[in-house]
């Protein structure tokens, strides 16, 4: 009996030490380009070369990557600035229309109602890319190309961001209908409902569906350079790192790529740290919700 | 079909409607039919009619001064070509066919809403003459206004985000559908060129083999689209799965550390890593050097030369970018399996194995069906990976359309848009997409247990 425990926990102990090896591969899998971008961007431009090498770790840590990105030379700054100023409004905007289509579609019934959910499920099946060209010539049409590119940029992000209610609906569901009836009863129109009952109750959706409003556009490059071609002023970040890596001067640009890259990622790594909580709601609600 | 049917009734029975209220209807009313807004206005109600008056109005200039030229052209989608004039040189601009297409459905769309406004301006005449007869009080414009925050508070919410999508999906989407059935491709550009409807050509010359058909070119990149989105989908499902499990065993400590490191993968923009790790498996790149330096192989290995390899890398780098989504996703659902579920079987002597096939997989798969169904179709149009890892190469000379191996549906559609401004092209690919997303959407969803038996699992 004794020695039928003691094999047990044996068991038990190379259960445990093998998961955790595992668990350790994983992270250093999942973690190893991450660590080389940052790595690379701190090697020496000027001491050894700045295009890709077949080592990791460099032989001169400096500066000189990030000194060159906010140098006179490149227009990172703005480029940052552009990315950040597009997906702050982005967010707002995306934010309020999917919270004034999931409440009516939740909340209210009319005639209607399922026709236009029908209709938004047709539309969500064609691929985003097909009405590229016809978005391209509406947007010049009001001249919100090339040197308009980023309020243009902003407009389309937020005119059909109506049809990713999904997660929000479903969140909205799942608030009391009683609580609607209760205030109703003593007199309170939809409208105050809304902005004093429904809103406040919503702060992990609200967050949940900002968080994930601000990525997309701070990530997002092809509509970007396709809306501001050929006009440098106008780019996002993405856009300039996507033309350094990928022009055949790119051996000169990879630390730099790398240096960028770092701070692309640096504030939407620690935004999403903090409020990893919400994200993490919405994304299980939404998978359980269909 | 009863969908059809029921749509032809509807029509009808709003036919029958509009005869009554004629039929029935005093002059003010009947002088509506021609002057919208007429029977409001004689009976006192000016915002109501003064409304469906302007409305008419801006149609009418809209029409005359705009529209009705682009209408009366899309049947041919313009005659004069841009030419230059031989005596004296100078360049006639003729018709755009680009524009007289778009503004053409533009004007059909509005005359529809047009129609529509008709119709309420109908029925407001008849509400009048029904509330005097039975000496019912119309509500005013202010108690009218007040409903929109109110009852109807639905049309306040849903105007703009209708709008929006209306202008920029809706219309454009209708315009590209056209475009699937002209032959607006690189020989026929506007403004210099003009292009007209050719039917189903497009369609035809997708599917056919041989000459110019890209039929070869099409099936080979379908094939490799679904056998894509079905590994995407499955594989990342089912790792991610595996890890979630793993973190979730009892022994295993530090567990928010491990989830946090897969989430932060999350937060790191694509187009950084993803391009990092394409220039990583690059034939110059660290995986390769480090190989070579330490004599494990030869020559650098074609990750991104050879079609299978370029395939299988796609396939793998995926699930580094997939498992952190489905580990988060499989871990809130995990712990919501009853314990006592377990515990019961563990009595009756069932291993991890058996345990994991009888009761977390099937909770797993009808909990989750519809989301692995709308990934599915995701990873049917996933853009960014295949182009921000390959770019759809290698390219094969037994491609048309400038298509590489790795190339999706739509990838190849968005290099049609932009590398050869075959629109035409673009757009049928686009519809193409579309049925097959719609397709396997609707037969799946009808087999979905959680669809077929909400309850089942209760």
């Amino acid at each position: 009996m004794a020695k039928e425990k003691k094999l047990h926990k044996q068991h038990r102990t190379l259960d445990s030490v093998i998961s955790h090896a595992v668990l350790i591969l994983i992270s250093i899998v999942w973690l190893f380009p991450f660590i080389c971008i940052v790595l690379q961007s701190f090697r020496s431009y000027d001491t050894e070369i700045g295009g890709m090498v077949g080592y990791i770790i460099p032989k001169h840590f400096s500066l000189d990557s990030y000194a060159w990105l906010f140098s006179k030379d490149s227009q990172f700054v703005r480029w940052y600035l552009n990315t950040f100023i597009i997906a702050l409004f982005v967010a707002i905007g995306q934010t309020c229309m999917v919270l004034m289509v999931s409440y009516s579609l939740s909340r209210m019934r009319f005639k209607g109602r399922t026709l236009w959910m029908r209709i938004c499920l047709i539309l969500g099946m064609f691929p985003g890319f097909l009405t590229m060209i016809c978005l391209y010539f509406l947007l010049k049409q009001f001249g919100l190309t090339q040197q308009g590119a980023i309020p243009g940029l902003i407009l389309i992000g937020v005119a059909s961001s109506g049809m990713g209610y999904y997660v929000c609906k479903g969140f909205f569901d799942t608030i009391p209908k009683s609580l609607d009836e209760a205030a109703r009863i003593d007199g309170a129109s939809r409208a105050r409902i809304f902005f004093t009952l429904t809103i406040p109750l919503s702060k992990p959706i609200i967050i949940y569906t900002a968080l994930t409003a601000f990525m997309a556009p701070w990530c997002d490059y092809i509509f970007a350079s396709y809306v501001a071609f050929g006009y440098s002023d106008s780019y996002n970040v993405a856009v300039a790192l996507y033309r350094w890596v990928n022009t055949n001067d790119y051996q000169g640009y990879f630390t730099r790529f790398c240096a960028g890259g770092v701070l692309i990622a640096i504030p939407v790594t620690i935004l999403f740290m903090c409020l990893q909580k919400y994200y993490v709601e919405g994304v299980t609600g939404g998978a359980v919700k269909g | 079909m009863k969908k059809i049917a029921s749509f032809f009734k509807w029509i009808g029975k709003d036919l029958k409607d509009i005869g009554i209220t004629f039929g029935d209807g005093d002059w003010k009313t009947r002088i509506s039919y021609l002057i919208m807004g007429f029977g409001p206005l004689v009976r006192g109600y000016f915002a109501r009619g003064i409304a469906f008056l302007a409305l008419e109005v801006l149609y009418i200039l809209y029409m005359v001064s705009f529209g009705a030229d682009y209408l009366a052209k899309i049947s041919s989608l313009g005659t004069v070509e841009t030419h230059m004039d031989l005596t004296t040189f100078v360049t006639v601009y003729g018709d755009n066919s680009f524009l007289i297409l778009l503004y053409g459905v533009l004007s059909i769309i509005i005359t529809l809403a047009f129609i529509l406004a008709w119709r309420m301006n109908l029925r407001e005449n008849r509400n009048e003459e029904l509330a005097a007869r039975e000496n019912r009080k119309v509500p005013t414009v202010k108690e009218d206004l007040h409903q929109l925050l109110d009852n109807k508070f639905h049309v306040t919410l849903l105007a703009l985000p209708t709008l929006g999508i209306f202008t920029f999906m809706i219309v454009p989407i209708i315009f590209m559908v056209c475009v699937a059935f002209t032959n607006y491709d690189k020989q026929h550009q506007a403004p210099s060129n003009l292009f007209t409807w050719v039917g189903f050509e497009n369609f035809k010359k997708l599917v056919s083999f041989g000459g110019s058909g890209f039929g070869s070119t099409f099936f080979s990149i379908l094939g490799w689209t679904l056998v894509w989105a079905f590994f995407a989908t499955f594989l990342n499902y089912f790792l991610g799965m595996a890890v979630a499990i793993l973190i979730n065993k009892k022994c295993v400590k530090f567990k928010k550390l491990w989830r946090t490191i897969l989430v932060m993968t999350i937060a790191i923009p694509q187009f950084v890593s993803l391009l990092y790790v394409s220039k990583m498996f690059a034939p110059d790149g660290i995986i390769n050097s480090k190989l070579l330096e330490w004599g494990w192989i030869s020559q650098a290995l074609p990750f991104w030369k050879d079609p299978m390899w370029a395939r299988v890398t796609i396939i793998v780098i995926n699930c580094w970018v997939g498992i952190p989504y489905l580990m988060l996703i499989s871990t809130g659902i995990l712990m919501n399996i009853p314990e006592d579920l377990y515990e019961s079987a563990r009595i009756d002597g069932a291993n991890g194995w058996q345990m994991f096939r009888k009761i977390t997989l099937p909770y797993m798969l009808f909990v989750t069906g519809p989301y692995l169904l709308t990934q599915f179709t995701g990873n049917l149009n996933n853009f960014n990976i295949i182009y921000l890892l390959s770019g759809g190469a290698p390219q094969s000379i037994d491609m048309t359309g400038s298509a590489g191996k790795t190339d999706l549906l739509v990838t190849w559609l968005y290099k049609m848009t932009l590398d050869d401004t075959n629109y035409c092209m673009a757009a049928t690919i686009g519809i193409v997409v579309f049925l097959v997303t719609a397709g396997i959407s609707l037969v799946v969803y009808g087999l979905l247990p959680s669809v077929k038996d909400e309850e089942g699992f209760q």
